[in-house]
C-alpha cells in the first residue's frame, strides 16, 4: 500500500527535467512578452504622435507627402502650416539608393574574394576588418565626414561641401561592412557541388563565380544590399553632420539637403510636446518606421521567393 | 555543478550588489535637495558654472543641468517635470507655451553678431543689405563690394532662440530663406570658418579670430553698443520657474541674480549682466530707457 503511494507520487512529480523544463519556457516566454511590449508600445506611441498632425492640427496627409516647404512654425498665405515633407523624404531615399549603389559592388567584390578567391586570406585578415568597421560608432564616422570628406567635397566640387554626396561617401563606408558580411554569408550558403560540377563541366573559376555562385546566391546577395539601405535609412548622427540640414529639394548631389533623420534630430530639442511643430515632427518620425517596416517586407519576401526557387 | 553554482552565486551577489548600490544613490540624492534646469543650450554654460560653485558653497544641494533647446525647456517647465525651465526667448513668443503659468526671471544678456567668412573681405552691411542676403536677393557677395564669392547661408535650426532673435531683430522680422541648418553655435563658426563665402549669425562669445563679425549700419557689435541698444541684436536668457519659485530653486535663481554672479561669472562667460542694461525690452520688443541709467 504504501510502496503505491510513493511510487504514485513519485510518477506523478515533476522530475528535475520537467521542471527546468517548465522555468526555460517560462523564462523565454517572459522575454519574448516584454520586447514584443516594448515594440508594441514604440508603434503605438510613435503612430498616435505622428497621427495627431492630421487629425488635431488638420494637416492634409497629400499635403504633407506632396508639398516642398518646411517650415512648421509659419502658415502660409492661406492660413495653412508649411508641413511638406516631400524634400526630406527624396533626400532620405537619394541618399539610401546611392549609397547602396556604390556600395553593392565593392561589397559583393569583397565577399567574392573572401570566399572564393582566397579564403584564408579572406578570412585572416578581411573578416577582422569588416567586423572592425561594423563596431565604430556612428558618430566617429560623422566626424571624420565633417573634417575629411566635406572639405574635400568643397575643394573639387565648389558650394559649402555639404550636401548629398557627403552623405552619401560616409553612409558608403558605414553600411559597407553590413552587406558585404552578408554578402559572404549569402555566398557561403551556396552548396559546394555546384561549384565542383561548374568546374567538372569544364568552367573556369571566374565563369564559376560569376554564371552559378552568384546567381544562386542572388536573393542573399539582395537581402544583403536591402539590409544595408535600411540601415542607410535610418542613420542619422552621421548624416546629420554632413548633409547641411536645409530642408530643400535637392538641387544637385553638392547643395545641402536634408533627410527624415537629420531633420528630426536637429529640430527636436527645439520644440515644445504636443505643439503642431512637435506633431510633425512625430510625423516624420512614422514615416522612418513605416519605411523600416516596409524594408523588413521586402527582406521577407525576397526570402520567400529565394526557398521558391 | 559545483562550478555552475558558484557562478550563480558570484552572478546573484552581482545583482545584489547593483541593486544595494542603486537604493544607496537614490538614498543620497534625496537626502539632500536636488533641482534640474533644462533647455536652452546658450545659456547652459552659465547656469551649469553658477550651479557648480552653489553646490560648493552648499553642501547637501544638487542641481542637475541639461541641454536640450529653449522649446525642451519650455514644455518641460510647462509640464513641471522639471524645477528651471532655460530659455532664450520670452515664454510668450514660443508658440504651444501658456506664458500667464510661467515666471519670468532674468539672469543675462546676450549679444548675437552676424559672422562672415574672413576671406568675403566685408565688414560693414547696412539692415537692408543683410536681409537682401538672408532672403535670398543677393547671391554673390561682389554685388555687395565683396569679393567674388558665392552667398552661403547657414541657418542655427528652427526654432533655436538665437535664430529667432537675429530674425526678430537683425532682419527686422524678415524670415530667412531656407538654408543649412546646424543645431549648435560652435559648428556654425566652425562652417562659417572654412567655408568660402559662408554667413551666419552667433552670440558674442562664440566670436574668434576664424570669422569676421559684421558691423550693421555702422554700429560694431560689441557690449557697450547693447547696453544703449544701439546694436539691436540682443536677447535676456531667462530662468523659467512654474508659479513663484520655493526652496532651493528660489535660493539657486536668487544666487544667479546676485551680484556675486553677475559681476563675476556672466561678464567671464560672454554674457552682459540685465543690471548694465540702460534700456529694456519687453515681451513685443518694445524699447524703454531705463530710469537712472548713468552713461
Amino acid at each position: 500500500m504504501k510502496t503505491t503511494q510513493q511510487l504514485e507520487r513519485q510518477l506523478k512529480r515533476h522530475s528535475k527535467a520537467a521542471k527546468l523544463e517548465i522555468w526555460g519556457k517560462v523564462v523565454s516566454f517572459s522575454a519574448l512578452l516584454l520586447i514584443v511590449a516594448v515594440v508594441v508600445g514604440i508603434i503605438g506611441f510613435v503612430a498616435s504622435k505622428g497621427i495627431a498632425t492630421f487629425t488635431s492640427n488638420h494637416v492634409s496627409l497629400w499635403d504633407f507627402l506632396t508639398e516642398k516647404k518646411w517650415n512648421p512654425g509659419i502658415t502660409d498665405a492661406n492660413g495653412k502650416p508649411e508641413v511638406g515633407a516631400l524634400p526630406m523624404i527624396v533626400g532620405s531615399f537619394l541618399i539610401t539608393i546611392l549609397s547602396a549603389v556604390v556600395a553593392t559592388p565593392f561589397a559583393i567584390g569583397t565577399a567574392v574574394f573572401m570566399n572564393e578567391i582566397s579564403p584564408n586570406k579572406g578570412a585572416k585578415i578581411l573578416q577582422p576588418v569588416t567586423e572592425l568597421l561594423v563596431g565604430i560608432p556612428s558618430v566617429v564616422y560623422g566626424f571624420i565626414g565633417l573634417s575629411v570628406v566635406v572639405p574635400a567635397t568643397r575643394a573639387i566640387f565648389g558650394g559649402s561641401g555639404f550636401g548629398i554626396l557627403s552623405g552619401t561617401c560616409v553612409l558608403f563606408v558605414m553600411i559597407l561592412p553590413t552587406v558585404t558580411s552578408m554578402s559572404v554569408d549569402a555566398l557561403r550558403s551556396v552548396p559546394r557541388y555546384y561549384r565542383e560540377a561548374s568546374l567538372a563541366l569544364g568552367a573556369t573559376q571566374w565563369q564559376t563565380i560569376y554564371k552559378v555562385v552568384l546567381r544562386a546566391a542572388t536573393p542573399g546577395l539582395m537581402t544583403a544590399v536591402v539590409f544595408g539601405m535600411a540601415r542607410a535609412f535610418g542613420e542619422a548622427l552621421a548624416v546629420q553632420m554632413v548633409i547641411g540640414n536645409a530642408a530643400l529639394m535637392p538641387g544637385s548631389l553638392v547643395d545641402p539637403a536634408a533627410t527624415l533623420t537629420s531633420v528630426l534630430t536637429t529640430g527636436i530639442g527645439n520644440t515644445v510636446m504636443g505643439s503642431l511643430q512637435n506633431n510633425a515632427l512625430w510625423s516624420l518620425a512614422l514615416v522612418l518606421l513605416l519605411m523600416s517596416l516596409v524594408f523588413n517586407l521586402i527582406i521577407r519576401l525576397i526570402g520567400r521567393k529565394g526557398r521558391l526557387q | 555543478m559545483s562550478k555552475k553554482r558558484w557562478w550563480q552565486a558570484i552572478g546573484a551577489v552581482l545583482v545584489l550588489a547593483l541593486g544595494i548600490f542603486a537604493y544607496q544613490t537614490r538614498q543620497v540624492s534625496h537626502a539632500g535637495e536636488s533641482i534640474t534646469a533644462v533647455g536652452s543650450t546658450a545659456l547652459q554654460p552659465l547656469v551649469e558654472a553658477a550651479g557648480e560653485q552653489y553646490t560648493g558653497e552648499h553642501l547637501g544641494t544638487f542641481i542637475n543641468v541639461q541641454g536640450g533647446g529653449t522649446g525642451t525647456g519650455l514644455s518641460q517647465i510647462q509640464e513641471g517635470a522639471v524645477q528651471i525651465g532655460n530659455s532664450d526667448l520670452f515664454a510668450g513668443e514660443q508658440k504651444g507655451i501658456r506664458a500667464t503659468e510661467l515666471v519670468d526671471h532674468r539672469v543675462a544678456v546676450v549679444g548675437i553678431t552676424p559672422i562672415i567668412n574672413r576671406k568675403i573681405g566685408l565688414k560693414n552691411l547696412t539692415t537692408q543689405q543683410l536681409i537682401q542676403v538672408f532672403t535670398g536677393q543677393v547671391t554673390n557677395w561682389r554685388e555687395l563690394g565683396g569679393d567674388n564669392l558665392p552667398v552661403v547661408l547657414i541657418n542655427r535650426a528652427q526654432g533655436s532662440g538665437t535664430r529667432a532673435t537675429f530674425e526678430q531683430f537683425g532682419l527686422t522680422n524678415h524670415r530667412s530663406k531656407t538654408a543649412q541648418e546646424q543645431d549648435s553655435s560652435g559648428m556654425v563658426r566652425q562652417i562659417v570658418a572654412t567655408t568660402p563665402g559662408a554667413i551666419s549669425y552667433v552670440a558674442f562669445s562664440y566670436v574668434n579670430a576664424t570669422v569676421q563679425s559684421l558691423s550693421l549700419n555702422g554700429v560694431a557689435p560689441t557690449e557697450d553698443n547693447v547696453k544703449t541698444n544701439r546694436w539691436r541684436i540682443w536677447s535676456y536668457e531667462h530662468l523659467y520657474t512654474k508659479g513663484q519659485p520655493r526652496g532651493l530653486t528660489r535660493r539657486f535663481i536668487q544666487y544667479v541674480q546676485s551680484p556675486a554672479i553677475q559681476k563675476t561669472l556672466v561678464r567671464q562667460l560672454g554674457y552682459l549682466s540685465p543690471d548694465q542694461m540702460k534700456v529694456e525690452r519687453d515681451v513685443h520688443g518694445n524699447v524703454t530707457r531705463l530710469e537712472g541709467g548713468n552713461s
